[in-house]
């Protein structure tokens, strides 16, 4: 059996006023999609700054196809990822953003045009809207952005923290259907933040539930509803049905 | 061919003899006069005026960034060698030769140093001795700042006579003649040549004790000087009397002529030499000062930020180091900008390097700080994509640090550019030139005009220079930035 591509081992880490995240285990195949949830402060997005080495483990160990993980931009480029918030460069354009990278490694302009094109299309960009500056863009459309930015590459591992949070129900729904068919049929291995069970669900058949840094429950949405290792875990899932959610998605 | 080239050595010509003067009119003349001297003697020369005080000069002479200067027996037994010599021009010479350094005969005067009081005071006091300021311990006196600092000066005179004052204020030596006679001060030292002797009803108090050492006028001048150079200075040996000397003074300082044009007069006058005085209009002057401030500014702050950026990077990058770097920057701010200057002196010579050095210090805090603030200040959602998209460490702050930090940057730029002209009036005290000369001229002269020749377009390059920065803020801000940092890009609306 080969290892998992993304693995943690008992792994901590605590930030300089004491709070933080661990000791976590985890382990992501090639292929799979995990969804984190769990309440604010919960860790999710320590955990994927850890998983792509933003963040090194005080203790315990992140590793990447069974090797430690090693803190090389090379490394990162096998990564996409959307942070918290968006992270749009503001003194670069959408096009700019989505596209530094490839051109710092030197893409020619037809092939960063066409991917341009591509991604526009698949995150349902507006063409225009390329040229525009952050913060001449919409919540969402900078959200689509910052997905494009992370998708450039087509890189193997997708860490996603949040990334379809200010979208409006439609375009969210659209992207969803688009997001999962692309890590189904290109393979990505995807580990997303959702705030939302019904799109946890829907993207990811795993489901991680984090609170106080440490993983309360890992499974699927059924074992959540049906054999919650944990009161807050019924208690999370029923705050979601009770917003009348369609819960059972997957 | 040989002809030719001996023409273009000739045209080369040897490095013209450099004249430096201190910074009182009386030295200025004296460097006007062996500068003229030794031009209608065929030796190329040029006079580096009104670089300060004797520190300053023998420092330049032994450096040889000036090859001759005048100064006094006195000055030269006492302050340069330390009270060791006799100040008789032969024991001077024999002490002086080991340094390098020989002085001509004596020029004819004696500008000693002596005490003056208002001719009024003095009759109604009935002081006409030095000693006899013993009895009037309220006087107040007001000394200039190298006669309160140097051994043959007021601690002599004190140790000398056992003075009781404790009323001594320094002060620039043309300011205390206005202080004396606005009635500020009761007793000043002053030059026995200065012009503002006839002026003023002023009382030369007599030195009884002899607490003075004699103080005749010679040129100092570097022994590898060409003797061709010295001989032609020799011409003026024993040729300028104590009457002659005032009267040069006050046409400088009372008739406001320039010590150029006065010394061509009195070698025409007194030598039959024609020597040719180039006269500056105040057009060709103000132009001239604005080149010189222009490259002492300039060259302070390109170096500035050639040196500021990088340890800004550093500082934000190593969070220790980084204070340590700021501290020690913070530090320099803190040194009073005349005394930076002085300290730049023994390091780097006279003329412009001391005045850039110390504006390069001085330019380092804001554009450091500010390059500091805008890295650090970068949000940690647009630091941490930036590593996760996978830049390296140096296209990380190549595309993103540096271009998010601009608008600081720029602004610490700015202000180290206006502090740069404000402060590079201060040059002139070490023959920088720039503004600084026509307002230094200007006070030892109290010549308004003259002091606003320098401190008007001094005022202009700074607004010009603000200006000129607000206007190349949109050509180096990138255009996401400039209307005030937005919000971080989706950040807050995305949370909602
Ligand atoms: N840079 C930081 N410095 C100090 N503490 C931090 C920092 N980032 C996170 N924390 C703390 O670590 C814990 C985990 O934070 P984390 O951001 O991983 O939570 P989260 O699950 O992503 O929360 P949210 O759903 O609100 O995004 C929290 O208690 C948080 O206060
Ligand atoms: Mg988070």
């Amino acid at each position: 059996m080969p290892p998992p591509l993304l693995e943690l081992a008992a792994a901590v880490k605590r930030y300089g006023n004491g709070e933080g995240v661990g000791p976590l285990d985890l382990e992501v195949a090639a292929g799979e999609a995990v969804a984190l949830i769990g309440p604010s402060g919960g860790g999710k997005s320590t955990l994927l700054r850890l998983l792509l080495g933003l963040l090194a483990p005080d203790a315990g160990e992140v590793r990447l196809g069974g090797a430690p993980l090693a803190d090389d931009p090379a490394v990162r480029r096998r990564f996409g990822y959307v942070v918290q918030g968006g992270g749009l460069f503001p003194h670069l354009t959408a096009a700019g953003n989505a596209a530094l990278v490839a051109r710092h490694l030197g893409w020619d302009r037809g092939r960063i045009a066409g991917r341009l094109e591509e991604l526009a299309g698949l995150t349902r960009f507006p063409r225009d809207g390329l040229a525009r500056f952050p913060a001449e863009l919409s919540g969402g459309q900078a959200q689509r952005v910052s997905l494009m930015r992370a998708l450039f590459l087509d890189p193997e591992v997708l860490l996603l923290d949040e990334p379809l949070g200010a979208l409006d129900p439609i375009t969210r729904a659209e992207l969803q259907d688009d997001l999962r068919r692309a890590f189904r049929e290109l393979g990505k291995t995807v580990v997303l933040v959702t705030h939302d069970l019904a799109e946890a669900a829907y993207l990811a058949r795993r489901l991680v539930v984090l609170r106080g840094g440490r993983v309360l429950q890992d499974g699927t949405l059924r074992e959540l509803v049906e054999a919650p290792s944990d009161p807050f875990v019924s208690r999370f899932v029923r705050a979601h049905r009770a917003l009348g959610l369609p819960g059972e998605g997957a | 061919m040989t002809a030719a080239l001996l023409a273009l050595a000739l045209a080369a010509g040897p490095a013209p003899v450099r004249v430096g003067s201190k910074e009182f009119t009386e030295s200025e003349i004296l460097g006007a006069l062996a500068t003229q001297v030794l031009v209608t003697g065929g030796v190329p020369a040029e006079h580096r005026r009104a670089l300060g005080g004797t520190r300053i000069l023998w420092e330049a002479l032994r450096r040889g960034d000036v090859d001759v200067y005048p100064d006094y027996t006195g000055t030269l037994a006492e302050e340069i060698l330390g009270g060791a010599v006799a100040p008789d021009e032969r024991a001077l010479r024999a002490a002086l030769r080991p340094l390098g350094v020989g002085i001509t005969g004596s020029l004819g005067f004696e500008d000693t140093y002596a005490l003056a009081m208002r001719r009024t005071d003095a009759e109604r006091l009935g002081i006409r001795r030095i000693s006899e300021l013993v009895r009037h311990r309220g006087l107040r006196f007001g000394f200039t700042n190298e006669f309160m600092d140097r051994k043959d000066g007021w601690p002599a005179l004190r140790a000398r006579y056992r003075l009781p004052q404790r009323r001594v204020r320094g002060m620039a030596h043309d300011l205390a003649y206005a202080a004396l006679a606005a009635g500020e001060l009761d007793v000043i030292d002053v030059y026995s040549t200065d012009a503002e002797l006839r002026r003023h009803h002023l009382t030369l108090l007599e030195d009884d004790r002899r607490a003075f050492p004699p103080y005749r006028a010679v040129y100092v001048y570097r022994l590898d000087l060409d003797p061709t150079a010295l001989a032609a200075l020799r011409r003026l040996e024993g040729r300028i009397g104590a009457p002659a000397m005032i009267d040069l003074n006050a046409r400088v300082l009372l008739d406001r002529a320039s010590p150029e044009a006065v010394a061509g007069g009195f070698l025409r006058a007194a030598l039959g030499l024609a020597p040719e005085v180039r006269v500056e209009g105040r057009r060709e002057r103000i132009l001239a000062r604005t080149r010189e401030h222009l490259a002492l500014v300039g060259t302070a702050l390109a170096g500035a930020i050639a040196v500021g950026v990088p340890l800004g990077v550093l500082a934000a990058r190593r969070r220790r180091l980084g204070r340590v770097v700021l501290g020690v920057v913070g530090l320099v701010q803190t040194i009073p900008s005349l005394a930076l200057l002085v300290f730049m002196i023994p390091l780097v010579g006279i003329g412009a390097g001391p005045s850039i050095a110390a504006l390069f210090l001085y330019g380092l805090l804001p554009i450091v700080r500010n390059t500091h603030a805008g890295l650090t200040g970068i949000p940690p959602e647009l630091a941490d994509s930036a590593r996760a998209i996978g830049l390296p460490p140096g296209a990380r702050l190549r595309l993103v640090e540096l271009p998010l930090a601009a608008p600081a940057i720029l602004a610490g730029v700015k202000t180290s550019a206006v502090i740069a002209v404000g402060t590079a009036t201060l040059g002139a005290l070490a023959g920088a030139g720039g503004y600084g000369q026509p307002i230094l001229a200007g006070i030892r002269l109290a010549s308004i005009p003259l002091i606003l020749e320098g401190a008007i377009p001094a005022a202009a390059l700074a607004l010009a220079v603000e200006a000129a920065f607000d206007a190349l803020e949109p050509v180096l801000v990138p255009r996401g930035l400039r209307r005030g940092p937005p919000a971080p890009p989706g950040g807050s609306r995305a949370r909602t």
